[in-house]
């Protein structure tokens, strides 16, 4: 073979070496001292985004808190609803129905979501056009404002082809949808972030692909496809309007089912009073509000737990 | 042994190797679990269609009675008057300011928030942050609007005595309260991108020398924005389908301004309000529900395909 | 790991057969579900969000007397309640205005029939803030505030205005979906919908009205009664002049008719087929009956004595 005209190959790969060196040396070292006041600068900005974010949920619950306070008792977790005594009514009604939408939603959306996620990350060749549709559709779907999924869910569900009535169950599902996207996309990130290596590897000691995904790639990513199974709960649980339009009730004594009868949710309670002009409803609605935060607390910090023990850093 | 005989010794064995390792007997519980996974995708695409489907008639009933252009391009939006006024601009630049204020607020909190909780914060720090980054995501919608009304709204007047202040509702108060609400999905999603960059290369980076900032802003976030794209483009739809704070502190008067302290309606606030409002189901009125839901369902597909096409060009792959 | 796994995979299972237990748990007491239907212990209510106060406080004194029987009450609005009363999806829907023609026909093609029954009355308030001097309007007035073409801007402006005020207008009003506004614009402009489109439209919230008139000098709103009757202190009610000179809006002149033409009713429309069953006939006649303590409860202004004889009338002659 002949080689091309030029200094010889030591000296070109040294120079080549050098010049890569004084790049990434440049794009990389401290400079100067300016760069580290720069530093100190850029990690206050850091404290100061967050410090925005930690005072405006300490805002929110202090004002909640100050609002309905006066109004907390035991009684708000275990009576039934009230027109007549809004001194003694409470949310037990509606706390059942948020727990049996919300159990309708998870039980929907962790086998669905995954299952989504798997397919579009592990299993499906990109170049094919429907599946390339697949994902602009969940996309999309992401950003439908919850309303429309309430329209959906009375042509649909309610009434339409699977005509189930105005029960907690059509609720769950109408819900499960509005969140699904939420799940698949936050799973995708986290099924994405498993290196190919470890995937390979299994693959390469002869295991099929459903036991690499099960054994290996799963299991590595669950802390993030918690992260989305979180986001998409705790959006669901305040969700109202779309509730609305599938007939969840604002008023009802007794206490539901999850296929059969009528049901109400908390954020729907809560709206209702709110707009009363009675100031008992109104303070009925702020506790309402701490009752709910109560609820998602319970549940993020059980959701929590699971995440930390299964935390991976590559 | 000349090269076409390598050649095709090389193939032989390489059809013998194949034949070997290929699955001695077709595997069924493989093609049912693709199968099943597969379903789980598409039904992403059935609920598109349901949702097309369940807007059109209503769409369709809507068109026969108001003409294309006055909806998309008037700009008076009066549909329940006497004297009707069919021209959607007012709700849609309502919507889109609304999404502006929000991620004015949301980004710039959610993402330093979370290279602070990906690179810098101490993991003892990192577990209290984090889950209560997400309280604010599991507030109430109904308790954040109350909020933004009765204490966001005066403390922006204080703040900025000099703006045209008139009324109990404002739509930049409204969007700061969605971008807070926004702030957690930015920063968890974004965090976790970020923590998903492999340790060898931030390593490698401070081996080099690189400061803490550097890595930050020159490695890790470039290598991340994949899924940081993916968290903004999570956070724009949640903006514009937001209903219930917007309807509780933007008040509900469909005027064409950018100015942020009006009152100013929004698409998802006007159809939650009609839909749930006294108006009979068979009139012009009651099908803008329709009309108005497949623009913003038009207008966030459009969005979306813009987002998927940056994400697909920057997306870094790593081994 | 793997065993942590496997607890939450069982923890799955156990939280869906939790909720299929639930669900299969006590069905035994509602039959029916959801839906009119002879003997079925489940009433379901759905409409107005205006009439739901006293639906509820009639449905939570009716089972404190009936514990077998339970009534649901939904709030879809007036539109949304008819579409599903019409549909037979509710035994009795919540209407704040009367029910349209296409509601008719399409409750007629589904062969759903109704009557019209008043369980209370309202007198849509003008409030505006304590702090204003003016004391009564007349309603040429007010079509000349709320008119379309109107540019009025000013309390100076007002025509044959009797005291000197010279304060912005600052105009509120509900949405323009809200029966609220049908019953003003048309009470007051002539036609539903007629309305100047330059007001604050409080959305959803009518308190946020009355927030705003304590806070502006010349604010003006209009809203059912129970708003001005719970804020007496932070709101004013003016007086309306509807050709028989100044009347303030109370229970007794809206019961005398003499608050004109402010004065409207608010309704109930149980269907046919749900008067037939034993339970819906019970609760209508009970909530008819005891309007007093109802009306009270929810803020409103009870039925005059004739009022309450030809709803019973009404009810009868659907069971006929």
């Amino acid at each position: 073979m002949s080689t091309p005209s030029g200094p010889p190959r030591t000296e070109r790969t040294r120079l080549a070496v050098s010049g890569a060196r004084a790049a990434t040396e440049n794009v990389l070292r401290q400079s100067s001292r300016g760069d580290k006041a720069f530093n100190g600068l850029f990690l206050a900005v850091l404290l100061l985004g967050l410090a925005v974010a930690l005072a405006a949920i300490a805002a929110i619950l202090i004002w909640s808190f100050i609002e309905g306070a006066p109004r907390l008792s035991w009684g708000l977790i275990t009576n039934g609803p009230s027109t007549l005594h809004p001194e003694e009514a409470g949310y037990r009604t509606a706390i059942l129905g948020s727990l049996l939408v919300i159990g309708g939603v998870i039980v929907l959306i962790v086998p669905l979501g995954v299952g989504a996620a798997l397919y579009l990350e592990e299993y499906a060749d990109q170049r094919r056009w429907w599946n390339r549709l697949i994902e602009l559709n969940i996309q999309n779907l992401a950003g439908v404002p919850s309303i429309v999924f309430g329209i959906l869910g009375v042509a649909f569900i309610v009434r339409g082809p699977l005509s189930m009535g105005f029960v907690a169950a059509a609720g769950s599902l109408t819900v499960a949808m509005l969140v699904l996207p939420t799940v698949i996309l936050a799973s995708r990130e986290a099924l994405r972030a498993v290196p190919a290596s470890i995937r390979e590897g299994s693959l390469a000691l002869g295991a099929t692909p459903w036991q690499t995904t099960r054994r290996q790639v799963l299991p590595a990513a669950v802390s993030g496809i918690l992260t989305g199974v979180i986001l998409a709960v705790a959006r669901a649980i305040g969700e109202a309007a779309p509730l609305l339009l599938v007939g969840a009730l604002t008023f009802s004594t007794r206490d539901p089912e999850f296929f059969e009868g009528g049901y109400t949710v908390l954020p729907v309670a809560i709206f209702n009073f709110a707009g009363r002009p009675q100031p008992e409803f109104r303070e009925l609605a702020a506790a309402g509000v701490i009752v709910m935060l109560g609820f998602v607390l319970v549940m993020n910090s059980f959701a929590i737990y699971l995440r930390n023990r299964f935390e991976q850093r590559w | 042994m000349t090269a076409p005989d390598v050649a095709v010794s090389s193939t032989q064995a390489g059809m013998i190797t194949r034949s070997r390792l290929a699955a001695a007997r077709p595997r069924y519980g493989e093609m049912v679990i693709k199968a099943f996974l597969f379903g789980c995708a598409a039904l992403s695409v059935g609920v598109t269609f349901a949702i097309v489907l369940s807007l059109l008639f209503g769409t369709l009933d809507f068109f026969r009675e108001v003409p294309v252009g006055d909806f998309l391009f008037g700009t008076e939006w009066a549909p329940s008057f006497a004297n009707a006024q069919f021209g959607v601009l007012p709700i849609v630049v309502g919507s889109l300011s609304v999404v502006f204020w929000a991620m004015v607020v949301a980004i710039p909190v959610g993402l330093l928030s979370a290279i602070y909780l990906a690179e810098y914060a101490p993991p003892l720090i990192r577990r209290v942050v984090k889950p209560t980054l997400e309280i604010l995501q599991g507030i109430p919608t109904v308790a954040i609007g109350l909020f933004a009304l009765a204490f966001l709204r005066p403390l922006a007047e204080d703040v900025f005595p000099f703006a045209s202040w008139s009324g109990p509702f404002s739509i930049g108060v409204a969007g700061v309260a969605v971008g807070l609400l926004i702030v957690p999905l930015v920063a968890s999603v974004s965090d976790d991108a970020m923590r998903a960059v492999p340790a060898s290369l931030r390593e490698g980076a401070y081996a080099l020398g690189a400061s803490k900032l550097k890595v930050s802003t020159r490695v890790v976030f470039p290598a991340a924005i994949s899924g940081i794209v993916a968290a903004f483009v999570l956070a724009v739809s949640r903006a514009i389908g937001e209903t219930m704070v917007v309807l509780l502190a933007a008040g509900a008067r469909p005027q064409l301004t950018l100015d942020p302290t009006k009152s100013v309606q929004v698409m998802t606030a006007y159809i939650g309000q009609t839909a749930t409002g006294d108006i009979s189901t068979g009139s012009v009125d009651y099908y803008t529900i329709f009309a108005v839901g497949s623009l913003l369902f038009v207008m966030t597909f459009a969005m979306n395909m813009v987002a998927v096409r940056f994400v697909r060009r920057f997306r870094e792959v790593y081994e | 790991m793997r065993s942590s796994l496997r607890f939450l995979r069982v923890g799955a299972l156990v939280a869906a057969l939790v909720l299929v237990a639930a669900a299969c748990g006590d069905d035994d007491d509602n039959g029916g579900g959801d839906g009119g239907g002879g003997g079925s212990s489940t009433i379901r209510i759905d409409g107005s969000s205006t009439v739901a106060p006293l639906s509820e406080a009639a449905a939570e004194l009716f089972q404190e007397e009936n514990s077998s029987v339970t009534v649901d009450v939904a709030t879809s609005g007036t539109g949304g309640g008819f579409e599903k009363f019409c549909n037979g999806e509710t035994d009795i829907s919540d209407a704040s205005r009367q029910i349209a023609d296409d509601e008719i026909a399409a409750c007629e093609a589904n062969g759903i029939t109704f009557e019209e029954v008043t369980v209370a009355n309202d007198a849509l308030s003008v409030l505006v803030n304590p702090e204003n001097p003016v004391d009564c309007l007349t309603v040429e007035q007010l079509t000349a505030i709320w008119a379309p073409d109107s540019t009025l801007s000013n309390w100076s402006e007002i025509p044959g205005l009797e005291v000197d005020f010279d304060e912005p207008l600052d105009l509120y009003g509900p949405g323009t979906d809200s029966g609220t506004f049908d019953y003003f614009t048309d009470a007051i402009n002539g036609e539903e919908g007629a309305q100047r489109t330059d007001y604050n439209n409080i959305g959803e919230d009518d308190n946020q009205g009355i927030t705003g008139i304590t806070g502006s000098t010349g604010g003006m709103f209009y809203v059912g009664f129970s708003y001005f009757v719970e804020n007496e202190g932070a709101a004013k009610a003016l007086q309306i002049d509807g050709g028989e000179g100044c009347v303030e809006p109370s229970i007794e002149t809206v019961q005398d008719g003499s608050y004109q033409p402010l004065g409207r009713g608010l309704f109930i429309y149980p269907s046919g087929q749900a008067l037939e069953s034993q339970n819906v006939l019970d609760f209508v006649t009970f909530y008819i009956e005891n309007q007093a303590t109802i009306t009270e409860a929810a803020g409103y202004i009870p039925l005059t004595d004739e009022q309450e004889a030809e709803a019973l009338t009404k009810v009868e002659s659907l069971t006929g």
